[in-house]
């Protein structure tokens, strides 16, 4: 009788209380995170979520400076970042993506194939010609010209960038020695192009331009892109499952307790596409409010659950199942006044 | 005794000098009026606090090294200072001896009724959105200059160090000649206002003395607007080096120092716009306030010798000396 009178009480105060959640961050998961953000507040109408896309590097500032509920980003946290404010941030996973090497030759019409060492090379100025013989050696069939190779990078800072240079950096010393990794490196050579549309702009008018850009933007403009060499020696064209595949590989160096700030470029999957990357969402370990944490911790499980089936049609590559027990254990870890929300 | 109407008549505004509605206006526009310049100093103090840690990191040296690296934390704006004043300069080479010819053929040889049309065309070039000017200069401009330009100017110039290397498209030249198409329409709309405001006497003048419809321009037009002219200069060099968008579509955004149009090239306003939402350290942050710190020094340094300039050149007297 009690508790029917509680619940009565409770009921017209939870069908007023409207949870509204804010977050920023990365532009490569926007469209993914709209959908997513949209069909959950169809089925949660007193969840309003919130989603801002103005880059990694802003939703990481407002993820820190508490201006928001959540960030998301393409690019990990640093430590440094992380023990700034406390120790209190959770990376979850949400959705896959990959780079994707696009290139202007007038007459090739196959994709033309990069190894690790000749790709650094090009980005590194050290290959300058399209008929190189080192390039010409793996495109054997294919006429490659004797332009010079233009290098296009991205000018501004971008998940894409950090994300290439991560995999130049793991696969070529030098790189790592001369250049390093960052969503905006100093860049030996090349054009800087402003966002994908820019780079790829660049490459279509610039005869032996080379770039990259993310793999749902060259599929969705069409655009031709080369063919990579994974750690196992198997010519890999890009796709969606060769995506998921890098992160199923790279699940044994992560291990079960992985704070899931790891990289899954150059992974150890058989079938595995090169640079491939995770795009996470930035979380606290302990909020203060139990109902915002609540809505949502309960909002991130069903995207990494129910929500994954969508991403294959939004051009986004899903995580691979074996990861979720791992996603769910992270999640019930996060704290709202000292009890777990889950 | 007579004094006092004199003084009436001199100082009109004393008779309502108790009046209170005045008084709230007076202060209402004074507020105004001190707002301005006061948004000015709160604008570089700004700056200034954002730029320290990057001041104290590099001091000087941040003006004249090159390295830009934000993996290493290492940064010099030489390039970026560089690049704005090359790209700058290049399009006033390019933009003032075409708007002055729009401008003179429009007022002096133009039949009347192409001259609304032909200055309506032209001052419609400004209404044209900066990243519509960026897309059309690579999908146009950039393959006209491949095809039609660069080829014949090195075939001249070649041997010139401002036309060395290959010429891939997005460079200092292809920056340069957008820059100055659009800093036109601002040149040419000012220069017409302000041969326009040129007394018929003085052209009746010259033709009297038998000079040539061009003679009477060269020495007698153009030498009496010219304080107006240099503002209208001053004015499209104002929005060359803050012009942004359309710039960086097209310049190559490579920190670099050369001297050959034919390479990439960096601006400051550039930078800013592409790196600012991805300066992730407080350094790299730090180094972007700098750059703009630096520009806005800049721009109120051109402004301040073009003023001086049009005090020196126009002693009081000329046309549109007021104005500007």
């Amino acid at each position: 009788m009690k508790s029917l009178l509680l619940l009565l009480a409770a009921l017209p105060a939870a069908a007023l209380a409207q949870v509204q959640l804010n977050g920023a961050g990365a532009t490569f998961p926007n469209i993914i995170y709209s959908d997513w953000m949209l069909t959950y507040n169809q089925a949660h109408p007193d969840v309003k979520l919130n989603y801002q896309s103005i880059g990694s590097g802003g939703g990481i500032r407002q993820f820190s400076d508490g201006t928001v509920d959540f960030g998301a980003s393409d690019a990990p946290m640093t430590d440094s970042a992380i023990a700034a404010i406390g120790g209190n941030a959770l990376h979850i996973p949400t959705v896959m993506g990959a780079v994707v090497i696009i290139y202007n030759l007038q007459g090739v019409s196959q994709a033309v194939k990069f190894t690790p060492d000749v790709l650094a090379d090009i980005f590194l100025g050290k290959i300058t010609k399209w008929n190189d013989a080192r390039l010409a050696s793996g495109n054997s069939g294919v006429t490659l010209p004797a332009s010079d190779i233009v290098v296009v990078h991205r000018a501004d800072g971008s998940g894409t960038s950090f994300a290439f240079t991560d995999y130049l950096a793991k696969v070529s010393p030098e790189w790592q020695q001369k250049v390093g990794k960052g969503t905006s490196v100093n860049w030996p050579v090349g054009l800087g192009g402003r966002g994908s549309e820019g780079v790829s702009a660049t490459v279509s008018q610039t005869p032996g331009a080379i770039g990259y850009v993310e793999l749902a933007y060259a599929t969705t403009n069409k655009i031709q892109y080369g063919t990579l060499r994974n750690s196992s020696g198997n010519w890999i064209t890009p796709s969606l499952a060769a995506v998921t595949a890098a992160a199923a590989g790279a699940m044994k160096d992560m291990g079960p307790n992985t704070d899931f700030r790891v990289s899954v470029t150059n992974s150890s999957g058989a079938q595995a596409y090169p640079i491939s990357t995770f795009t996470w969402l930035l979380v606290h370990k302990s909020y203060s409010d139990t109902v915002k944490a609540r809505a949502l911790v309960q909002f991130i499980w069903w995207a990494e659950s129910d929500g994954q089936a969508k991403a294959p049609q939004l051009g986004y590559a899903p995580l691979p199942r074996e990861l979720h027990p791992w996603i769910e254990a992270r999640l019930k870890s996060i704290k709202a006044a000292g009890r777990s929300v889950l | 005794m007579t004094s006092l109407p004199v003084e009436r008549l001199a100082r009109p505004q004393s008779l309502h000098a108790t009046d209170r509605s005045d008084r709230i206006y007076r202060r209402v526009l004074t507020g105004f009026a001190l707002g301005l310049p006061l948004l000015i100093l709160i604008i570089l103090g700004v700056l200034f606090t954002g730029a320290l840690p990057a001041l104290k990191r590099f001091g000087p040296t941040f003006l004249w090294t090159s390295t830009w690296d934000p993996v290493a934390e290492i940064y010099g704006a030489a390039p970026m200072i560089f690049g704005t004043l090359a790209s700058s300069v290049l399009a006033l080479l390019i933009a003032v001896p075409l708007a002055l010819s729009v401008a003179i053929f429009l007022t002096e040889f133009s039949p009347g009724w192409l001259r609304q049309p032909v200055a309506f065309l032209v001052e419609l070039l400004a209404a044209i959105p900066s990243v519509v000017y960026g897309t059309w200069g690579i999908f146009v401009l950039i393959p006209f200059l491949r095809a039609h330009v660069v080829p014949p100017l090195k075939a001249v110039l070649g041997w010139t160090p401002f036309l060395q290397g290959v010429f891939y498209g997005n460079s200092l030249l292809a920056g340069g000649v957008i820059l100055a198409i659009m800093i036109v329409p601002y040149i040419a709309a000012v220069s017409r206002e302000v041969l326009l405001a040129v007394p018929a006497s003085q052209r009746e003048a010259a033709l009297a003395m038998g000079a040539t419809r061009w003679e009477a321009v060269r020495s007698a037009v153009l030498p009496y607007g010219r304080a107006g002219l240099i503002g209208a200069v001053i004015l499209g060099l104002g929005r060359a080096l803050g012009e942004t968008m359309a710039v960086t579509m097209l310049i190559g955004n490579r920190h670099d120092i050369g001297v050959s149009l034919l390479q990439p090239a960096y601006t400051m306003a550039a930078a800013i716009a592409n790196e600012f939402s991805e300066a992730t350290t407080n350094l790299y942050q730090s180094a972007l306030f700098e750059v703009g710190l630096i520009l806005f020094v800049l721009t109120v340094a051109v402004n301040a010798i073009a003023r001086v300039l049009i005090w020196r050149v126009a002693r009081g007297q000329a046309v549109g000396s007021r104005a500007l």
